[in-house]
């Protein structure tokens, strides 16, 4: 049984070990296979870029040696895909070698689009890449005060992720000594703060405690560099001196080109995590076009989903799932740069964030470590 | 030709079913008209609420069996 899994992030990297371990007999046997093809012999730990961008970590810290991560067993070639043969079960990849599999994962993940609104990647800084991260620790740098303006796209990746840099931007300044200088101002496409209603409750008032404003049915329409004024959908503007976006997203490149998903989102089954109308390839992470946020955490509980099932599947050769994914996401929240809380949530409950303690910061502050124990499929 | 799509944000809590729409909305063609499925009776009242902010078209909502369905019209 060939398994192939097309990407080396988070939720490929968790599959491919949790399969190996129970399939540990059937792999030193050589009844099943795993091979896992990749973009880069780099690993980077993606939620660390929030932290780079505001000086509290250094680039190698975020990144591993793919290949160091990965189970005695599974065989790695960094290759990236570049034509699905979904008829023929069989990939090829930029080598020009073919691929063939019993079961394929795809796992490519998302990228952010900012240049697909005028003037949004020329005059606004992100943090969800290596590069763009320094470049915004450079401006926050040199930033002396002003308006800071927090502004977010649809769909992004990492939907804490615009409450979390707003409010340790918040303590930013405040540590620079720079809070009466710096007003921000965040602004979000639906009527509340947060898609969580119950995050929304938490942050709104906290907001409001701390001195943000907000504004929200707010979707980015474009950005005049000139006049530096953000512009929404809904026709208001918003002048900034400092712009922070957090761009929309799509899936890859590869995905749309093959024509597997419009803007890279593969159409996915929600709890068997298959790809619709396909027995034998399944999705997970950031490329479903699952209704869930898309988050390092989704990934991580869908892979373990995923591997419980092909492993049944190989051991067991039954083609029906023995569990289902129940739409399970954690999300820790950084509520500052001392505190923070989490929500937890499924198809069926919904988050109940406590208040921000100390004790969960560090909680995070240490997960950012024990991600590579994660990663492995350890943790 | 305007295509109907279904945008189906049962147990969906984030993005959650408002997003999900904004998102669709982005990536399809004007004329187009789109269902929303909600088990969040929230989004009966947000999703209109935001598609005449923004100047698309409500075509209505109606509730069966828990599940809101709205539909819009993307009209620029």
């Amino acid at each position: 049984m060939k398994i192939l899994i097309i990407g080396g992030g988070m939720g490929g990297t968790i599959l491919a070990n949790n399969l190996a371990r129970r399939l540990s007999q059937e792999l030193r046997a050589g009844k099943a296979r795993i091979t896992m093809l990749s973009a880069s012999d780099k690993h980077l730990y993606q939620p660390g870029l929030l932290y780079l961008a505001l000086g509290r970590t250094t680039p190698d810290a975020l990144y591993r040696d793919q290949a160091g991560l990965l189970e005695p067993g599974i065989e790695f070639h960094v290759d990236p895909v570049e034509t699905f043969q979904l008829d023929n079960n069989k990939v090829t990849a930029k080598s020009g070698k073919s691929y063939d599999y019993d079961v394929l994962v795809i796992a490519t993940g998302s990228r952010m689009v900012a240049e697909e609104v005028k003037g949004l990647a020329e005059n606004a800084e992100f943090f969800y890449t290596e590069e763009t991260a320094l470049k915004m620790m450079r401006r926050l740098q040199e930033f002396q005060g002003g308006k800071v303006v927090i502004t977010v796209g649809v769909p992004h990746k990492c939907p804490m992720a615009p409450l979390e840099i707003t409010f340790m931007l918040h303590d930013y300044f405040k540590e620079r000594g720079l809070a009466d200088k710096v007003q921000l101002h965040y602004t979000y496409p639906i009527n509340r703060v947060h898609s969580l209603e119950n995050v929304a409750k938490w942050a709104g008032p906290e907001f409001g405690r701390l001195g943000i404003t907000s504004e929200t049915f707010f979707n980015i329409k474009e950005v005049d560099g000139a006049k530096k004024v953000l512009r929404s959908e809904e026709g208001s503007e918003v002048p900034f001196d400092l712009l922070i976006a957090i761009p929309a997203h799509r899936g890859m490149e590869v995905i749309e080109k093959n024509g597997l998903g419009q803007n890279g989102w593969i159409p996915t089954n929600k709890t068997k995590l298959n790809m619709e109308g396909r027995t034998n390839v399944f999705v997970i992470g950031d490329t479903t076009n699952i209704p869930i946020s898309k988050a390092g955490s989704t990934a991580h509980f869908e892979a373990e989903t995923l591997g419980e099932n092909i492993a049944a599947m190989i051991k067991m050769g039954i083609t029906a799932p023995v569990r289902d994914y129940d739409g399970k996401v954690f999300c820790f929240i950084e509520a500052g740069l001392d505190r923070a809380t989490y929500a937890m949530f499924n198809y069926q409950n919904p988050p109940d964030p406590k208040a921000p303690t100390r004790a969960m910061h560090w909680f995070k502050m240490a997960y950012n470590k024990l991600y590579w124990a994660s990663a492995r499929g350890l943790l | 030709m305007a295509e109907k799509k279904i945008i189906d944000g049962r147990g969906s809590f984030c993005p959650g079913p408002l997003m999900e729409l904004i998102g669709v909305l982005k990536m399809s063609q004007i004329g187009d008209e789109l269902e929303v499925l909600s088990n969040d009776k929230g989004s009966a009242k947000d999703i209109p609420e935001w598609v005449r902010k923004v100047g698309h078209e409500f075509l209505g909502t109606r509730e069966e069996n828990g599940v809101w369905h709205i539909s819009v019209k993307k009209t620029k």
